[in-house]
């Protein structure tokens, strides 16, 4: 096995300006003119939606609320967003359009004591080392989990059932679940009759599905499918756990309103030990879009256009906010190719190699008029800036908080001083703000936090200190004195209608496959996905020489390496209909024939995201990296005879 | 809906070296000697595993019992009389004590100098041919040393990577008496056993026999200073889950990394990239 260490990249420690097309070092003074002219520049020619901005889910609450109020006050557009788009925007979307609130519902303590845990599209085992020890746990103490994934991968290797599904056929699982669980008698009926709406229609929507049906389009055998719905439906407590198997296509909101509308029919939410968790993938993307880093919601999660709300928020910042929704990641960079975006911010992100067909992304950035990106390395998405400002590490070169998968905001402590030039990114944003007019100054993280607490009804009781004595606070926490359970929407259970509240809807949904079809030229189904020891585009991980880091494959089945005659370490090129990208061949016997797998760990080297598609969730704007039609070729041909 | 208590827990009584003190049902004596201030050395005890009773350093003396007993599993009783310094009790620690520094390289495990002292061990009294663990140091990869050497054979590094915490199953004890050590399947480099590299076994060793190629380096170099060290406690800044990070930092250079064992998210627990994955910040060109 060729063991491959990728070039690591060094800290960015000063400013830099394009000269004559270059990238040129700049004094702080200077970039930051720059940076304000262009910016500047941009909303006189064609007003504050010209401009978008990319808050950093890698950095603190602190830095995202004094990003989106940068991007709501000093310019006055909700163009402001993050890369929670290409991973759980729609388990936010699909949680709040049943519950009214995007947060995942349970606590890890809540997993350790659950009689079922199904893990649906993740590779937590992996993916979430530290969660996954909790699902241990729970399995340790006799819960059963059943694992849903194309993939045989770690998780399923701990599960007592592992559901292989077809890639993107989550819904018709999901149905056949739950026309399974109704048609037993299993389904909660008092719970469904006070608690939510539509389920009549849903119930019609899902009685196609039999066990049968669903066995030929997701390729489980019905016994299992059986197995687990009985499983969900007769447990105590259940969680219902997923990760980007579930939001990483174009149809991914109605993938989690799907293993939603499980939740409802049995009654697992709102109960402690019963609930949803999607697990996230950045340490504050939860965080980012709490904080209101995302085009329609204001810091607290509260939504724009509610004119009460957005009142508050009028009078708190002295300004009018306008009264609909900005552009997500998505549309933005769709508005940058119509020349309807022209200038854009973008903090801590690196778009150029995370989104889905790169090199579509790195055309619409090229035609910006003004770019500046913050950042603390000179990633390929820096490289393209008019003004690169180097940022402190937010996580241990800054002061703040971060909010993690189960809700809970914790103290981030600066441990180290920011090499060079680089500067904390709250300083960078009031610096900006000054030269367009706004003379911002905290002083200390703990200042912005109290004000994001005075708007943000989740947030008041979090003082820092709690947050010190308490290890974390998960929202919402609305009061100084008292916490709130570990779980939310107990008010399902209210035996009083009116402190009940909304009811949460059904949805119906429809199975819609994957936008990329198979065929005969592009036979193989590519998904993609992350290593225990890699992040993300790398940036990060390649820093450090781990001794399991095999650099980029394509990982291949063995029916399919024997069917291709290809052997391990052997280049191969691998095709889409929108590019292709040589790798080595690794042979994985827990991929089903027809299902191939890579990370987008190693961009430099290999640009998976060349391969994937930006077909994207309507309602989310997330885009289908998870399914790809490829073919694999050798580079050369086999001798005849 | 509430979230369910636990159960009530009575409070019962012991006597620990003539004093009173009352403690939770459930409690060990270890911890009702902390409760009184009671200091009783440990060393395989781990306050996130399930005590092994390895290392016989904990002994105290209980009223009724014939032998003595460990107190860092030994449960608290009502109405036990405990004394932790009797001559009998002190001269088995005595006893542990020298046999294991005459035999391991206790250099690095804190406060083993101290108690040596406390207790008036005489390791050398064995001589100079005194059986040791003397071997060649483990280094085959860039996170972390393995310096059996300094292995007491305590097991906690086996129950981190069992099924108490990690659950690879990487290493196990191999060999018997004297000559079982702490070892991968068929003694391979790490780089072929199931080492996921969470460093666990790091977080728990109490002796140092496990450390951060980072430490090992700095002590072979000789400038490890740990009263130079600040720790501090933030959050991981990779995925979502939000395990808590106690950075050591030396010079403005994170050397060590660890996590709090009270912490509701980790329970001292990290993977690969939480704690071994913080390189990056650090990495600037020498031209910067």
């Amino acid at each position: 096995m060729k063991r491959k260490r990728a070039e690591h990249y060094d800290r960015l420690t000063h400013p830099l300006v394009r000269e004559n097309g270059e990238l040129r070092r700049a004094t702080w003074e200077e970039a930051l003119g720059r940076a304000a002219e262009g910016f500047r520049r941009n909303i006189q020619a064609h007003g504050p939606d010209a401009f978008a901005m990319l808050s950093c889910a890698r950095s603190t609450n602190e830095m995202n609320y004094v990003g989106q109020k940068f991007t709501r006050v000093v310019i006055g557009t909700n163009n402001v967003d993050s890369c929670n788009r290409t991973c759980h925007a729609p388990s936010v979307a699909g949680l709040s359009a049943a519950f009214g609130s995007g947060g995942g519902t349970s606590s890890y303590q809540e997993v350790e004591e659950a009689d079922v845990i199904v893990m649906w599209g993740s590779a937590a085992r992996n993916a979430h080392p530290i969660f996954f020890q909790h699902v241990l746990k729970g399995i340790r103490k006799g819960a059963r989990m059943f694992a849903v994934d194309p993939r045989r991968t770690g998780t399923a290797e701990w599960a007592d059932r592992w559901l292989g599904l077809n890639v993107g056929t989550d819904i018709p699982l999901a149905h056949a679940v739950a026309r399974e669980i109704i048609h037993s008698g299993l389904h909660n009926q008092v719970f469904i009759e006070r608690a939510t709406e539509g389920f009549e229609e849903y119930a019609a929507s899902v009685e196609p599905w039999t066990l049968t049906v669903a066995e030929q389009v997701t390729g489980v055998p019905a016994e299992a499918i059986r197995e687990l719905a009985h499983a969900y439906a007769r447990a105590d407590r259940a969680q219902l756990c997923w990760t980007l198997g579930i939001t990483e296509h174009h149809n991914a909101t109605d993938n989690v309103r799907a293993l939603i509308n499980l939740s409802l029919l049995t009654g697992h939410v709102g109960r402690y030990g019963s609930g949803l968790s999607p697990l996230r993938g950045q340490n504050n993307v939860q965080g980012g879009g709490d904080m209101g880093a995302i085009p329609n919601r204001l810091p607290g999660f509260q939504d724009i256009l509610d004119p009460e709300i957005r009142a508050r928020f009028e009078q708190a910042w002295d300004v009018p906010i306008q009264p609909r929704y900005g552009l997500n990641l998505t549309e933005m960079l769709e508005a940058m190719a119509e020349g309807e975006v022209t200038t854009c911010y973008l903090i801590g992100e690196n778009p150029v190699q995370s989104e889905a067909d790169s090199l579509n992304c790195v055309k619409r950035l090229s035609m910006l008029d003004h770019l500046v990106v913050q950042d603390i390395f000179l990633t390929k998405t820096a490289q393209m800036a008019d003004v690169v400002l180097p940022a402190a590490a937010a996580w241990c070169e800054s002061d703040g908080t971060f909010t993690n998968s189960e809700r809970r905001v914790q103290r981030v402590r600066k441990a180290l001083e920011a090499p060079g030039e680089a500067r904390d990114d709250i300083w960078i944003l009031c610096e900006l703000a000054r030269r367009l007019g706004h003379d911002w100054d905290y002083d200390g993280s703990e200042q912005v936090w109290d004000e994001l607490r005075a708007v943000s009804p989740a947030h008041k009781g979090m003082t820092y200190q709690r947050l010190t004595d308490l290890q974390g606070i998960q929202w919402p926490c609305p009061s100084e004195d008292a916490l709130e359970p570990p779980f939310l929407h107990g008010r399902l259970w209210d035996p009083d209608p009116a402190k009940r509240g909304r009811l949460a809807p059904f949805a119906v949904l429809r199975h819609s496959p994957p936008v990329d079809l198979l065929d005969e030229e592009y036979p193989l189904r590519l998904t993609t996905g992350r290593r225990l020891d890699s992040y993300n585009t790398g940036v990060q991980s390649s820093g450090f020489a781990s001794p399991l880091r095999r650099g980029e494959n394509i990982e291949l089945s063995p029916e399919d390496a024997a069917r291709l005659g290809v052997t391990a370490g052997e280049e191969v090129r691998i095709s889409s209909r929108r590019g292709s990208v040589v790798a080595p061949v690794h042979i994985d016997p827990a991929l089903r024939p027809g299902l191939v797998f890579m990370t987008m760990h190693f961009p430099d080297e290999v640009d998976t995201n060349a391969l994937t598609i930006e077909a994207t969730c309507p309602i989310a704007g997330t885009a289908e990296f998870k399914a790809a039609a490829v073919r694999v070729d050798r580079l050369v041909p086999a001798k005849a005879g | 809906m509430t979230v369910p208590l636990q159960p009530p827990r009575r409070l019962l009584e012991i006597t620990v070296d003539g004093e009173a003190v009352r403690v939770p049902e459930g409690s060990t004596i270890l911890d009702a000697c902390t409760a009184t201030g009671t200091g009783v050395p440990t060393l395989c005890y781990g306050d996130t595993l399930t005590p092994k009773n390895a290392c016989r350093v904990c002994v105290v003396e209980v009223e009724g019992s014939r032998t003595l007993v460990p107190a860092c599993s030994r449960k608290a009783e009502a109405g036990m009389v405990v004394g932790t310094s009797t001559e009998r009790a002190e001269h088995s620690r005595k006893v542990v004590l020298e046999l294991l520094a005459s035999s391991v390289d206790l250099s690095t495990t804190p406060r083993a100098a101290e108690w040596i002292e406390e207790y008036g061990a005489r390791p050398e009294r064995f001589g100079p041919d005194a059986a040791t663990v003397e071997q060649p140091v483990k280094v085959d990869n860039d996170l972390y040393v393995r310096d059996y050497n300094k292995c007491i054979l305590c097991y906690k590094c086996v129950d981190a990577c069992g099924d108490q915490w990690q659950n690879s199953f990487a290493i196990a004890v191999a060999g018997r008496g004297f000559d079982a050590t702490i070892s991968t399947e068929h003694d391979a480099p790490l780089t072929d056993s199931a080492c996921v590299y969470c460093g666990n076994c790091v977080e728990v060793c109490p002796t140092g026999a496990l450390s951060f190629k980072s430490e090992f380096d700095m002590r072979t170099a000789g400038t490890w200073n740990e009263a130079e060290q600040t720790r501090t406690t933030t959050i991981c800044s990779y995925c979502g889950v939000g395990c808590n990070l106690t950075l050591h930092v030396q010079e403005n250079r994170i050397v060590k990394v660890t996590s709090p064992h009270d912490n509701p998210v980790t329970h001292g627990n990290l993977c690969i990239k939480g704690r071994f994955g913080f390189q990056h910040v650090q990495n600037v060109a020498s031209d910067g």
